[in-house]
């Protein structure tokens, strides 16, 4: 069954540089308990996208398209409304874990607050609750801890209490943006490691926003090419690595191993400034005539016009 | 954290003393005679040139300016302020009569404003670049722009005479107190909304709100409790300064509303130089400068735990 819906996605943020337009027509679905992992290079859009699933967008930002959670247009509900949803059905993790934990208030007590408002429980309860998730994600000794601010928490630890925080809503669907990206390297593979046990205790399903291939395809069975703005190809993972199709998702495997021998050249393009036709073709190593004059259509999980010709 | 406040309280000795010191110096070298001008005020005539002597010697005045200092430093060790050389009383006795009208004062117009600033600003955030913020913005320009002497001529003009609704001039009842908290209170709730509501803007941009609003929080505890705890350093500075300042005495609006503050008697004080209740007067007042700031920076490490004072974390 599907639980996330995103037809049509196209966002627009206007920025003092010119408008950056983050997202071009994204589609995508993320079925009960799947992972879908969205990749890309950063500033290709990837957390825009996100963050318009949570409604979180700046309020100037140009929105069109639709996001389904079972069923439902979450553009046509209610602030109140989306915010029970952000309290019951999706949550979110951040980059950059300790900037996201308020400075002036004790971790516990924000776990706790997650749990509070999600259960509508006694603040006894619902610190019984943080504490218990507190041990759920690993964080050691705490009872000490609940009473520490975010300032004496690692990045690696900030993370597993935003993840606690997370989990204390049960959400439907879980959206990790790069959750490790700040993070030291030893440190990355068990909170990947943690996040992939907790989805399925918790019966999850997970929208994983990563640059890290590797991360990606041990953790999702779905996975999305993301490159400025455009969805590139998607498919189930063993697809996509068996046999990829769009010469930037072979670019992208080539990072990864020798089998794909040409590695992306030259730097992505500013999202203010879009090049004309296929926004990959300046860098593309099979780039055609048409390539640079006609935007391909995404056919059978693919946007190239070489596949399109077939 | 007591070690802190002891420290504080050490170091403050020599701010409060040295303070005394620099304003004794100043008085020192204003040309004029305090002998004389207190004479010639008691006796609404030139006094001549016995009298003044007598009255310098009496006092220890024919002395240096440094035996002077040193005699006013053994009395202050005893616990002593002097006498005024003008009315004969004790300095401290003089300071004591005339301050709990400068606190009450101080405080009310502070609390006013405090009242009044915080939920306004924190309201123009929320809804900035709306008509609120629009007509906030124009009214704190407007309150940061006018003069207290002009606001207490209108608020009298208004309330005293038009409306008869307040007594224009005072001290002793709640409603004589209205009109010079009101004027006072005005420039500073003026300061504090424009900080409170720019403090808060520039929070709502943290990745930490974010957090808040994903948790599903409603605009209020995202505002009034995420956003407004991390906005209370800025406040809290600005509110202690506009504090000290107050209860170091408002010469004009005492002036205007006949209020038996600390500033009209100060003032006076400086036009005779009777220096005793000078010196007294700002030695006291700069220990409640000191005090203010130690209380905002207590304030600090009880809000923000990423402050901790002496030892380690």
């Amino acid at each position: 069954m599907t639980l996330l819906n995103i037809v049509d996605l196209n966002i627009s943020l206007p920025t003092t540089s010119g408008i950056v337009t983050a997202s071009n027509g994204i589609s995508l679905e993320i079925g009960q308990g799947e992972t879908h992992c969205l990749i890309g290079e950063s500033g290709c859009g990837k957390t825009i996208v996100a963050l318009a699933i949570m409604r979180l967008l700046p309020v100037n930002a140009k929105i069109s398209g639709k996001i389904f959670l079972n069923g439902v247009n979450l553009f046509s509900l209610s602030n109140k409304e989306m915010r029970q949803i952000r309290r019951e059905q999706i949550a979110m993790i951040f980059e950059q874990p300790q900037s996201c934990l308020n400075p002036v208030f004790s971790v516990g007590s924000q776990i706790a607050e997650a749990v509070k408002i999600r259960d509508k429980c006694s603040a006894k309860a619902s610190k019984e609750k943080a504490l218990e998730l507190m041990r759920n994600v690993q964080i050691p000794d705490s009872h000490k801890r609940y009473h520490h601010y975010p300032h004496e928490y690692s990045g690696g630890m900030a993370q597993r209490a935003m993840i606690a925080m997370a989990m204390a809503l049960r959400p439907a669907l879980l959206i990790a943006d790069e959750p490790t990206t700040s993070l030291d390297v030893t440190i990355q593979a068990q909170i990947m490691e943690l996040i992939k046990d907790l989805v399925v205790q918790f019966n999850t399903s997970l929208f994983l926003i990563t640059h890290d291939l590797e991360a990606a395809f041990s953790m999702c069975g779905h996975v999305s090419i993301m490159y400025a703005g455009f969805i590139m190809e998607k498919g189930t993972v063993e697809n996509i690595i068996k046999s990829p199709k769009h010469p930037y998702t072979k670019a992208l495997l080539s990072t990864i191993s020798s089998e794909y021998s040409s590695p992306v050249r030259g730097m992505p393009p500013e999202l203010t400034k879009l090049p004309a036709g296929c926004v990959f073709h300046p860098r593309c190593s099979n780039a055609m005539p048409v390539c640079s004059k006609i935007d391909p259509q995404m056919e059978k999980g693919v946007r190239c016009h070489l596949t399109m010709k077939i | 954290m007591i070690k802190f406040i002891l420290y504080r309280l050490f170091i403050s000795l020599f701010v409060i003393v040295g303070a005394s010191i620099i304003s004794f110096a100043l008085i020192s070298i204003v040309p004029g005679n305090s002998a004389e001008s207190i004479l010639s005020a008691e006796l609404a005539n030139d006094p001549k040139l016995e009298e003044v002597r007598f009255f310098m010697e009496k006092h220890g005045l024919h002395n240096t300016f440094l035996i002077q200092l040193s005699q006013w430093l053994k009395m202050l060790l005893k616990c002593n302020l002097g006498t005024s050389l003008r009315t004969g009383e004790s300095v401290l006795i003089e300071f004591c009569s005339r301050f709990p009208a400068t606190l009450e004062l101080a405080v009310s117009s502070t609390l006013l404003a405090v009242i009044a600033a915080l939920p306004l600003g924190i309201l123009s955030a929320v809804k900035h670049n709306s008509l609120i913020d629009h007509i906030s913005r124009i009214v704190s320009l407007w309150g940061v722009s006018m003069p207290n002497f002009w606001l207490a001529l209108l608020l009298i003009w208004i309330f005293g005479v038009v409306l008869g609704l307040l007594p224009t001039y005072g001290y002793g009842e709640i409603k004589h107190l209205v009109l010079p908290a009101v004027t006072l209170g005005t420039g500073m709730s003026a300061i504090l909304m424009r900080l409170q509501r720019a403090s808060i803007l520039e929070v709502l941009n943290k990745n930490y709100i974010r957090t808040a609003r994903a948790k599903g929080l409603n605009e209020w505890s995202v505002i009034g409790k995420h956003a407004f705890k991390n906005t209370l350093i800025p406040v809290a500075t600005t509110i202690g300064t506009q504090l000290a300042h107050l209860l170091s005495g408002v010469v004009i609006v005492e002036q205007i509303f006949a209020w038996p503050g600390i500033g009209h008697f100060l003032v006076d004080s400086i036009n005779t130089k009777d220096f005793p209740v000078i010196q007294g007067f700002v030695l006291i007042i700069a220990f409640f400068y000191v005090c203010i700031n130690l209380a905002v920076d207590i304030f600090y490490a009880l809000f923000d735990p990423r402050i901790r004072y002496g030892g380690r974390n």
